[in-house]
C-alpha cells in the first residue's frame, strides 16, 4: 500500500490549476478529469476520428481497435470472464434501463423485485414500472445505514425475481455486503437475477464480478475520471444473452428484411446507433488513470479523509452536526451526509460556495424516498471525497461550517 | 455579493406573516422537489382585495425571506398587483442576483400565490 501524494496528483488536473482555491467535495456527483483523459479523447479527434465497425478503410479500422481495446481494459478491471459481457451505454442510469426493459418479457405478474430503502432514483423508476405496486418490496435501512440480514433472508423467495441494489449508497456511503447479499439470495432463490448498481462503488473499491458473482453490474466513467456521457454495463453472458433489446437500429442486427429483422451477438446487440467513440476512449484512460495510482490506494486514502473529517465535525460541532450512515469507516465509502442545527441544506452549500470556494451537495440527491421516508428529512447536505482531497480541504471545509453558523446564528 | 444580506436574513429570523389563515378564501400548496422546499400560502380575499395574507412551510433562508416580503407587499393590494408580479419584481424586492438554482427558491412563494389565486376554489385540506 501506498500513500497518495496529492501535491503531485493535483498537478496531473488542469482544473487545480485554473481554480487554485478550489474545495471540490463533490465527487459522488461527477469527479475531475486528468488531462491525460482528456488528452486520449482529443487524439481520436485530431488522429483517427471515423465511425467504429462500418468502414473498411485503415481509420476507421483504427478508431474500431481503439475502442474495443477499452472492452478488454473493462473486462480486466473488473474481472469478467469475457469481453463480450462488456456493454458500453451512456451512464449508469441508462445500464440499469437496459437490464429492467431487457427483463419486460421474461416477468411473470406475479414476480417481485427487492431494492432497499437507500436506492438512487436510477434504481428505484426503472423497476417501479415493472411490476405492480405490491410487488416491488423494498428493503428497510437501519438508522445506521445498515441492513438487517434476517430481514433480508426473509424478503427473499421463489417469487423475487430480481435483486436490484446499489453496493454504495450514495447519501449514506454504505458499503453494502454484496457478496453475502448475492450468497443468500440465490441460496433461497437460484434463479434469482441480481443487478449492482456500482457508480458509487467501481470508482472506490476493487470490484470483482467473478468474486461477487452479480448477474450484472453497472457504473459510469463520469466519476471515475473518465468523461460525462459514458457508462458500463456488465451482465454475465448467459444473462446478457436473453435481455430484449432497448434500442433498435444500426450495428445491432444480422439481417434485416422490411417485415423482420434478426440481431447479432451481445455486446453489439445492445448497443444501437453510433457508439461515443471518444468518451469510450476516454473511459479507457481513465481505468489506466486509476490502475497506476491503485484501487487500493485510493480507498486507503479515502479512509483517512473520512476518519478525519468524522473525528473533526464532531469535535467542533459536536451534537449540532447529525451524520447519517454508519459510523465505521471499513463500512463505509467516502461520503458524509449530514444536518447541521436547523439550517437548510441549500443555505449551507451556497454560504460554503460563496464565502470558502467549496462544492458541496445539497437536497435529496436523487433519493427523495430516502430522505422523506427513512431518514425524515428534507435534504441533506453531501460532502464526498476523492483522491486528490486533502485534509487541508476538509480543515477548510469545517472552517466553512463555522461561518454558516455565524452567518445563520 | 453574499445573497445573505442583512435584510434578507432579518427577514428570515424574524418573518412576517408566518403562519396559517383558517379563515383564508384562497389557499395553495408547492413543492421544490429538487430540495425539498415546502411551501403553502393562504388569503382572504373580498371585492379583489388581498385583506390577509400569510404563509407556512419549510425551506431555506431565501425562500422563507422572499415569502416574507412578498406577502408585506401583497396585505391590502388588489389581485392584479399579485397576478402581474414577474420575476423580475422579485428579484427587484430582493435586491440580489441570484443563481438559476437559488431562483427557483426565490420564485417558489410568488407562483404558489399565483396558483392560489387562480384555484379559488382549491383548498387544501390539512
Amino acid at each position: 500500500m501506498n500513500t497518495i501524494n496529492t501535491e503531485k496528483i493535483k498537478k496531473d488536473f488542469q482544473i487545480f490549476k485554473n481554480k487554485p482555491n478550489l474545495v471540490y467535495l463533490d465527487s459522488g456527483a461527477t469527479s475531475f478529469t486528468p488531462d491525460i483523459v482528456v488528452k486520449s479523447m482529443d487524439e481520436y479527434y485530431y488522429k483517427c476520428r471515423a465511425n467504429t465497425s462500418r468502414g473498411v478503410y485503415e481509420l476507421s479500422e483504427k478508431a474500431t481497435q481503439k475502442y474495443e481495446k477499452v472492452r478488454r481494459k473493462v473486462k480486466n478491471f473488473i474481472n469478467a470472464n469475457d469481453e463480450s459481457e462488456i456493454v458500453f451505454t451512456s451512464g449508469t442510469t441508462a445500464s440499469i434501463n437496459l437490464v429492467a426493459f431487457g427483463l419486460k418479457d421474461t416477468l411473470k405478474h406475479d414476480d417481485e423485485i427487492l431494492i432497499t430503502a437507500s436506492e438512487h432514483h436510477a434504481n428505484l423508476i426503472p423497476w417501479q414500472r415493472l411490476v405492480n405496486n405490491e410487488n416491488l418490496k423494498v428493503l428497510n435501512i437501519s438508522s445506521t445505514g445498515e441492513i438487517d440480514l434476517d430481514e433480508f433472508k426473509n424478503k427473499i423467495s421463489k417469487k423475487t425475481k430480481v435483486l436490484a441494489i446499489a453496493h454504495v449508497s450514495n447519501v449514506l456511503g454504505t458499503i453494502y455486503p454484496i457478496k453475502e447479499l448475492i450468497k443468500i439470495a440465490k441460496k433461497n432463490n437460484p434463479q434469482i437475477i441480481t443487478v449492482i448498481d456500482g457508480a458509487q462503488s467501481v470508482p472506490h473499491i476493487k470490484t470483482d464480478v467473478l468474486d461477487l458473482d452479480c448477474d450484472f453490474l453497472t457504473f459510469s466513467a463520469h466519476k471515475m475520471c473518465g468523461p460525462t456521457g459514458v457508462g458500463v454495463l456488465y451482465g454475465k453472458k448467459t444473462k446478457l444473452d436473453k435481455l430484449t433489446p432497448l434500442f433498435t437500429g444500426g450495428d445491432m442486427i444480422e439481417e434485416v428484411t422490411f417485415k423482420n429483422s434478426i440481431f447479432t451477438e451481445i455486446p453489439h446487440r445492445l448497443e444501437a446507433g453510433s457508439a461515443n467513440i471518444s468518451g469510450v476512449i476516454g473511459l479507457g484512460s481513465a481505468i489506466d488513470y486509476i490502475e497506476n495510482i491503485g484501487i487500493e490506494n485510493i480507498r486507503n486514502h479515502e479512509i483517512k479523509l473520512l476518519e478525519y473529517a468524522t473525528n473533526k465535525l464532531k469535535e467542533t460541532f459536536g451534537d449540532e452536526i447529525e451524520i447519517f450512515g454508519p459510523i465505521d469507516t471499513k463500512k463505509r465509502s467516502g461520503v458524509i451526509s449530514f444536518k447541521f442545527k436547523s439550517y437548510h441544506p441549500h443555505d449551507i452549500a451556497s454560504i460554503l460556495d460563496s464565502y470558502s470556494n467549496i462544492c458541496v451537495r445539497a437536497g435529496n440527491h436523487c433519493a427523495m424516498p430516502l430522505h422523506n421516508e427513512v431518514l425524515h428529512v428534507l435534504a441533506t447536505t453531501r460532502a464526498s471525497f476523492y483522491f486528490y482531497n486533502t485534509k487541508k480541504d476538509i480543515d477548510i471545509f469545517v472552517k466553512g461550517l463555522k461561518k454558516v453558523e455565524q452567518i445563520l446564528k | 455579493m453574499s445573497i445573505y444580506q442583512e435584510q434578507i436574513l432579518q427577514h428570515y429570523h424574524n418573518p412576517s406573516n408566518n403562519g396559517i389563515l383558517q379563515n383564508s378564501t384562497h389557499s395553495s400548496s408547492r413543492n421544490n422537489p429538487t430540495c425539498g422546499d415546502k411551501m403553502r400560502i393562504d388569503m382572504i380575499i373580498k371585492d379583489n382585495k388581498i385583506t390577509d395574507i400569510s404563509f407556512s412551510g419549510e425551506g431555506c433562508a431565501i425562500s422563507q425571506a422572499t415569502a416574507s416580503m412578498l406577502t408585506e407587499q401583497l396585505k391590502g393590494e388588489k389581485i392584479e398587483k399579485l397576478n402581474n408580479m414577474t420575476k423580475e419584481d422579485i428579484i427587484s424586492i430582493l435586491g440580489i442576483e441570484l443563481s438559476h438554482a437559488r431562483l427557483k427558491c426565490a420564485l417558489l412563494s410568488l407562483e404558489t400565490a399565483q396558483k392560489a389565486l387562480n384555484n379559488p376554489k382549491y383548498n387544501e385540506k390539512r
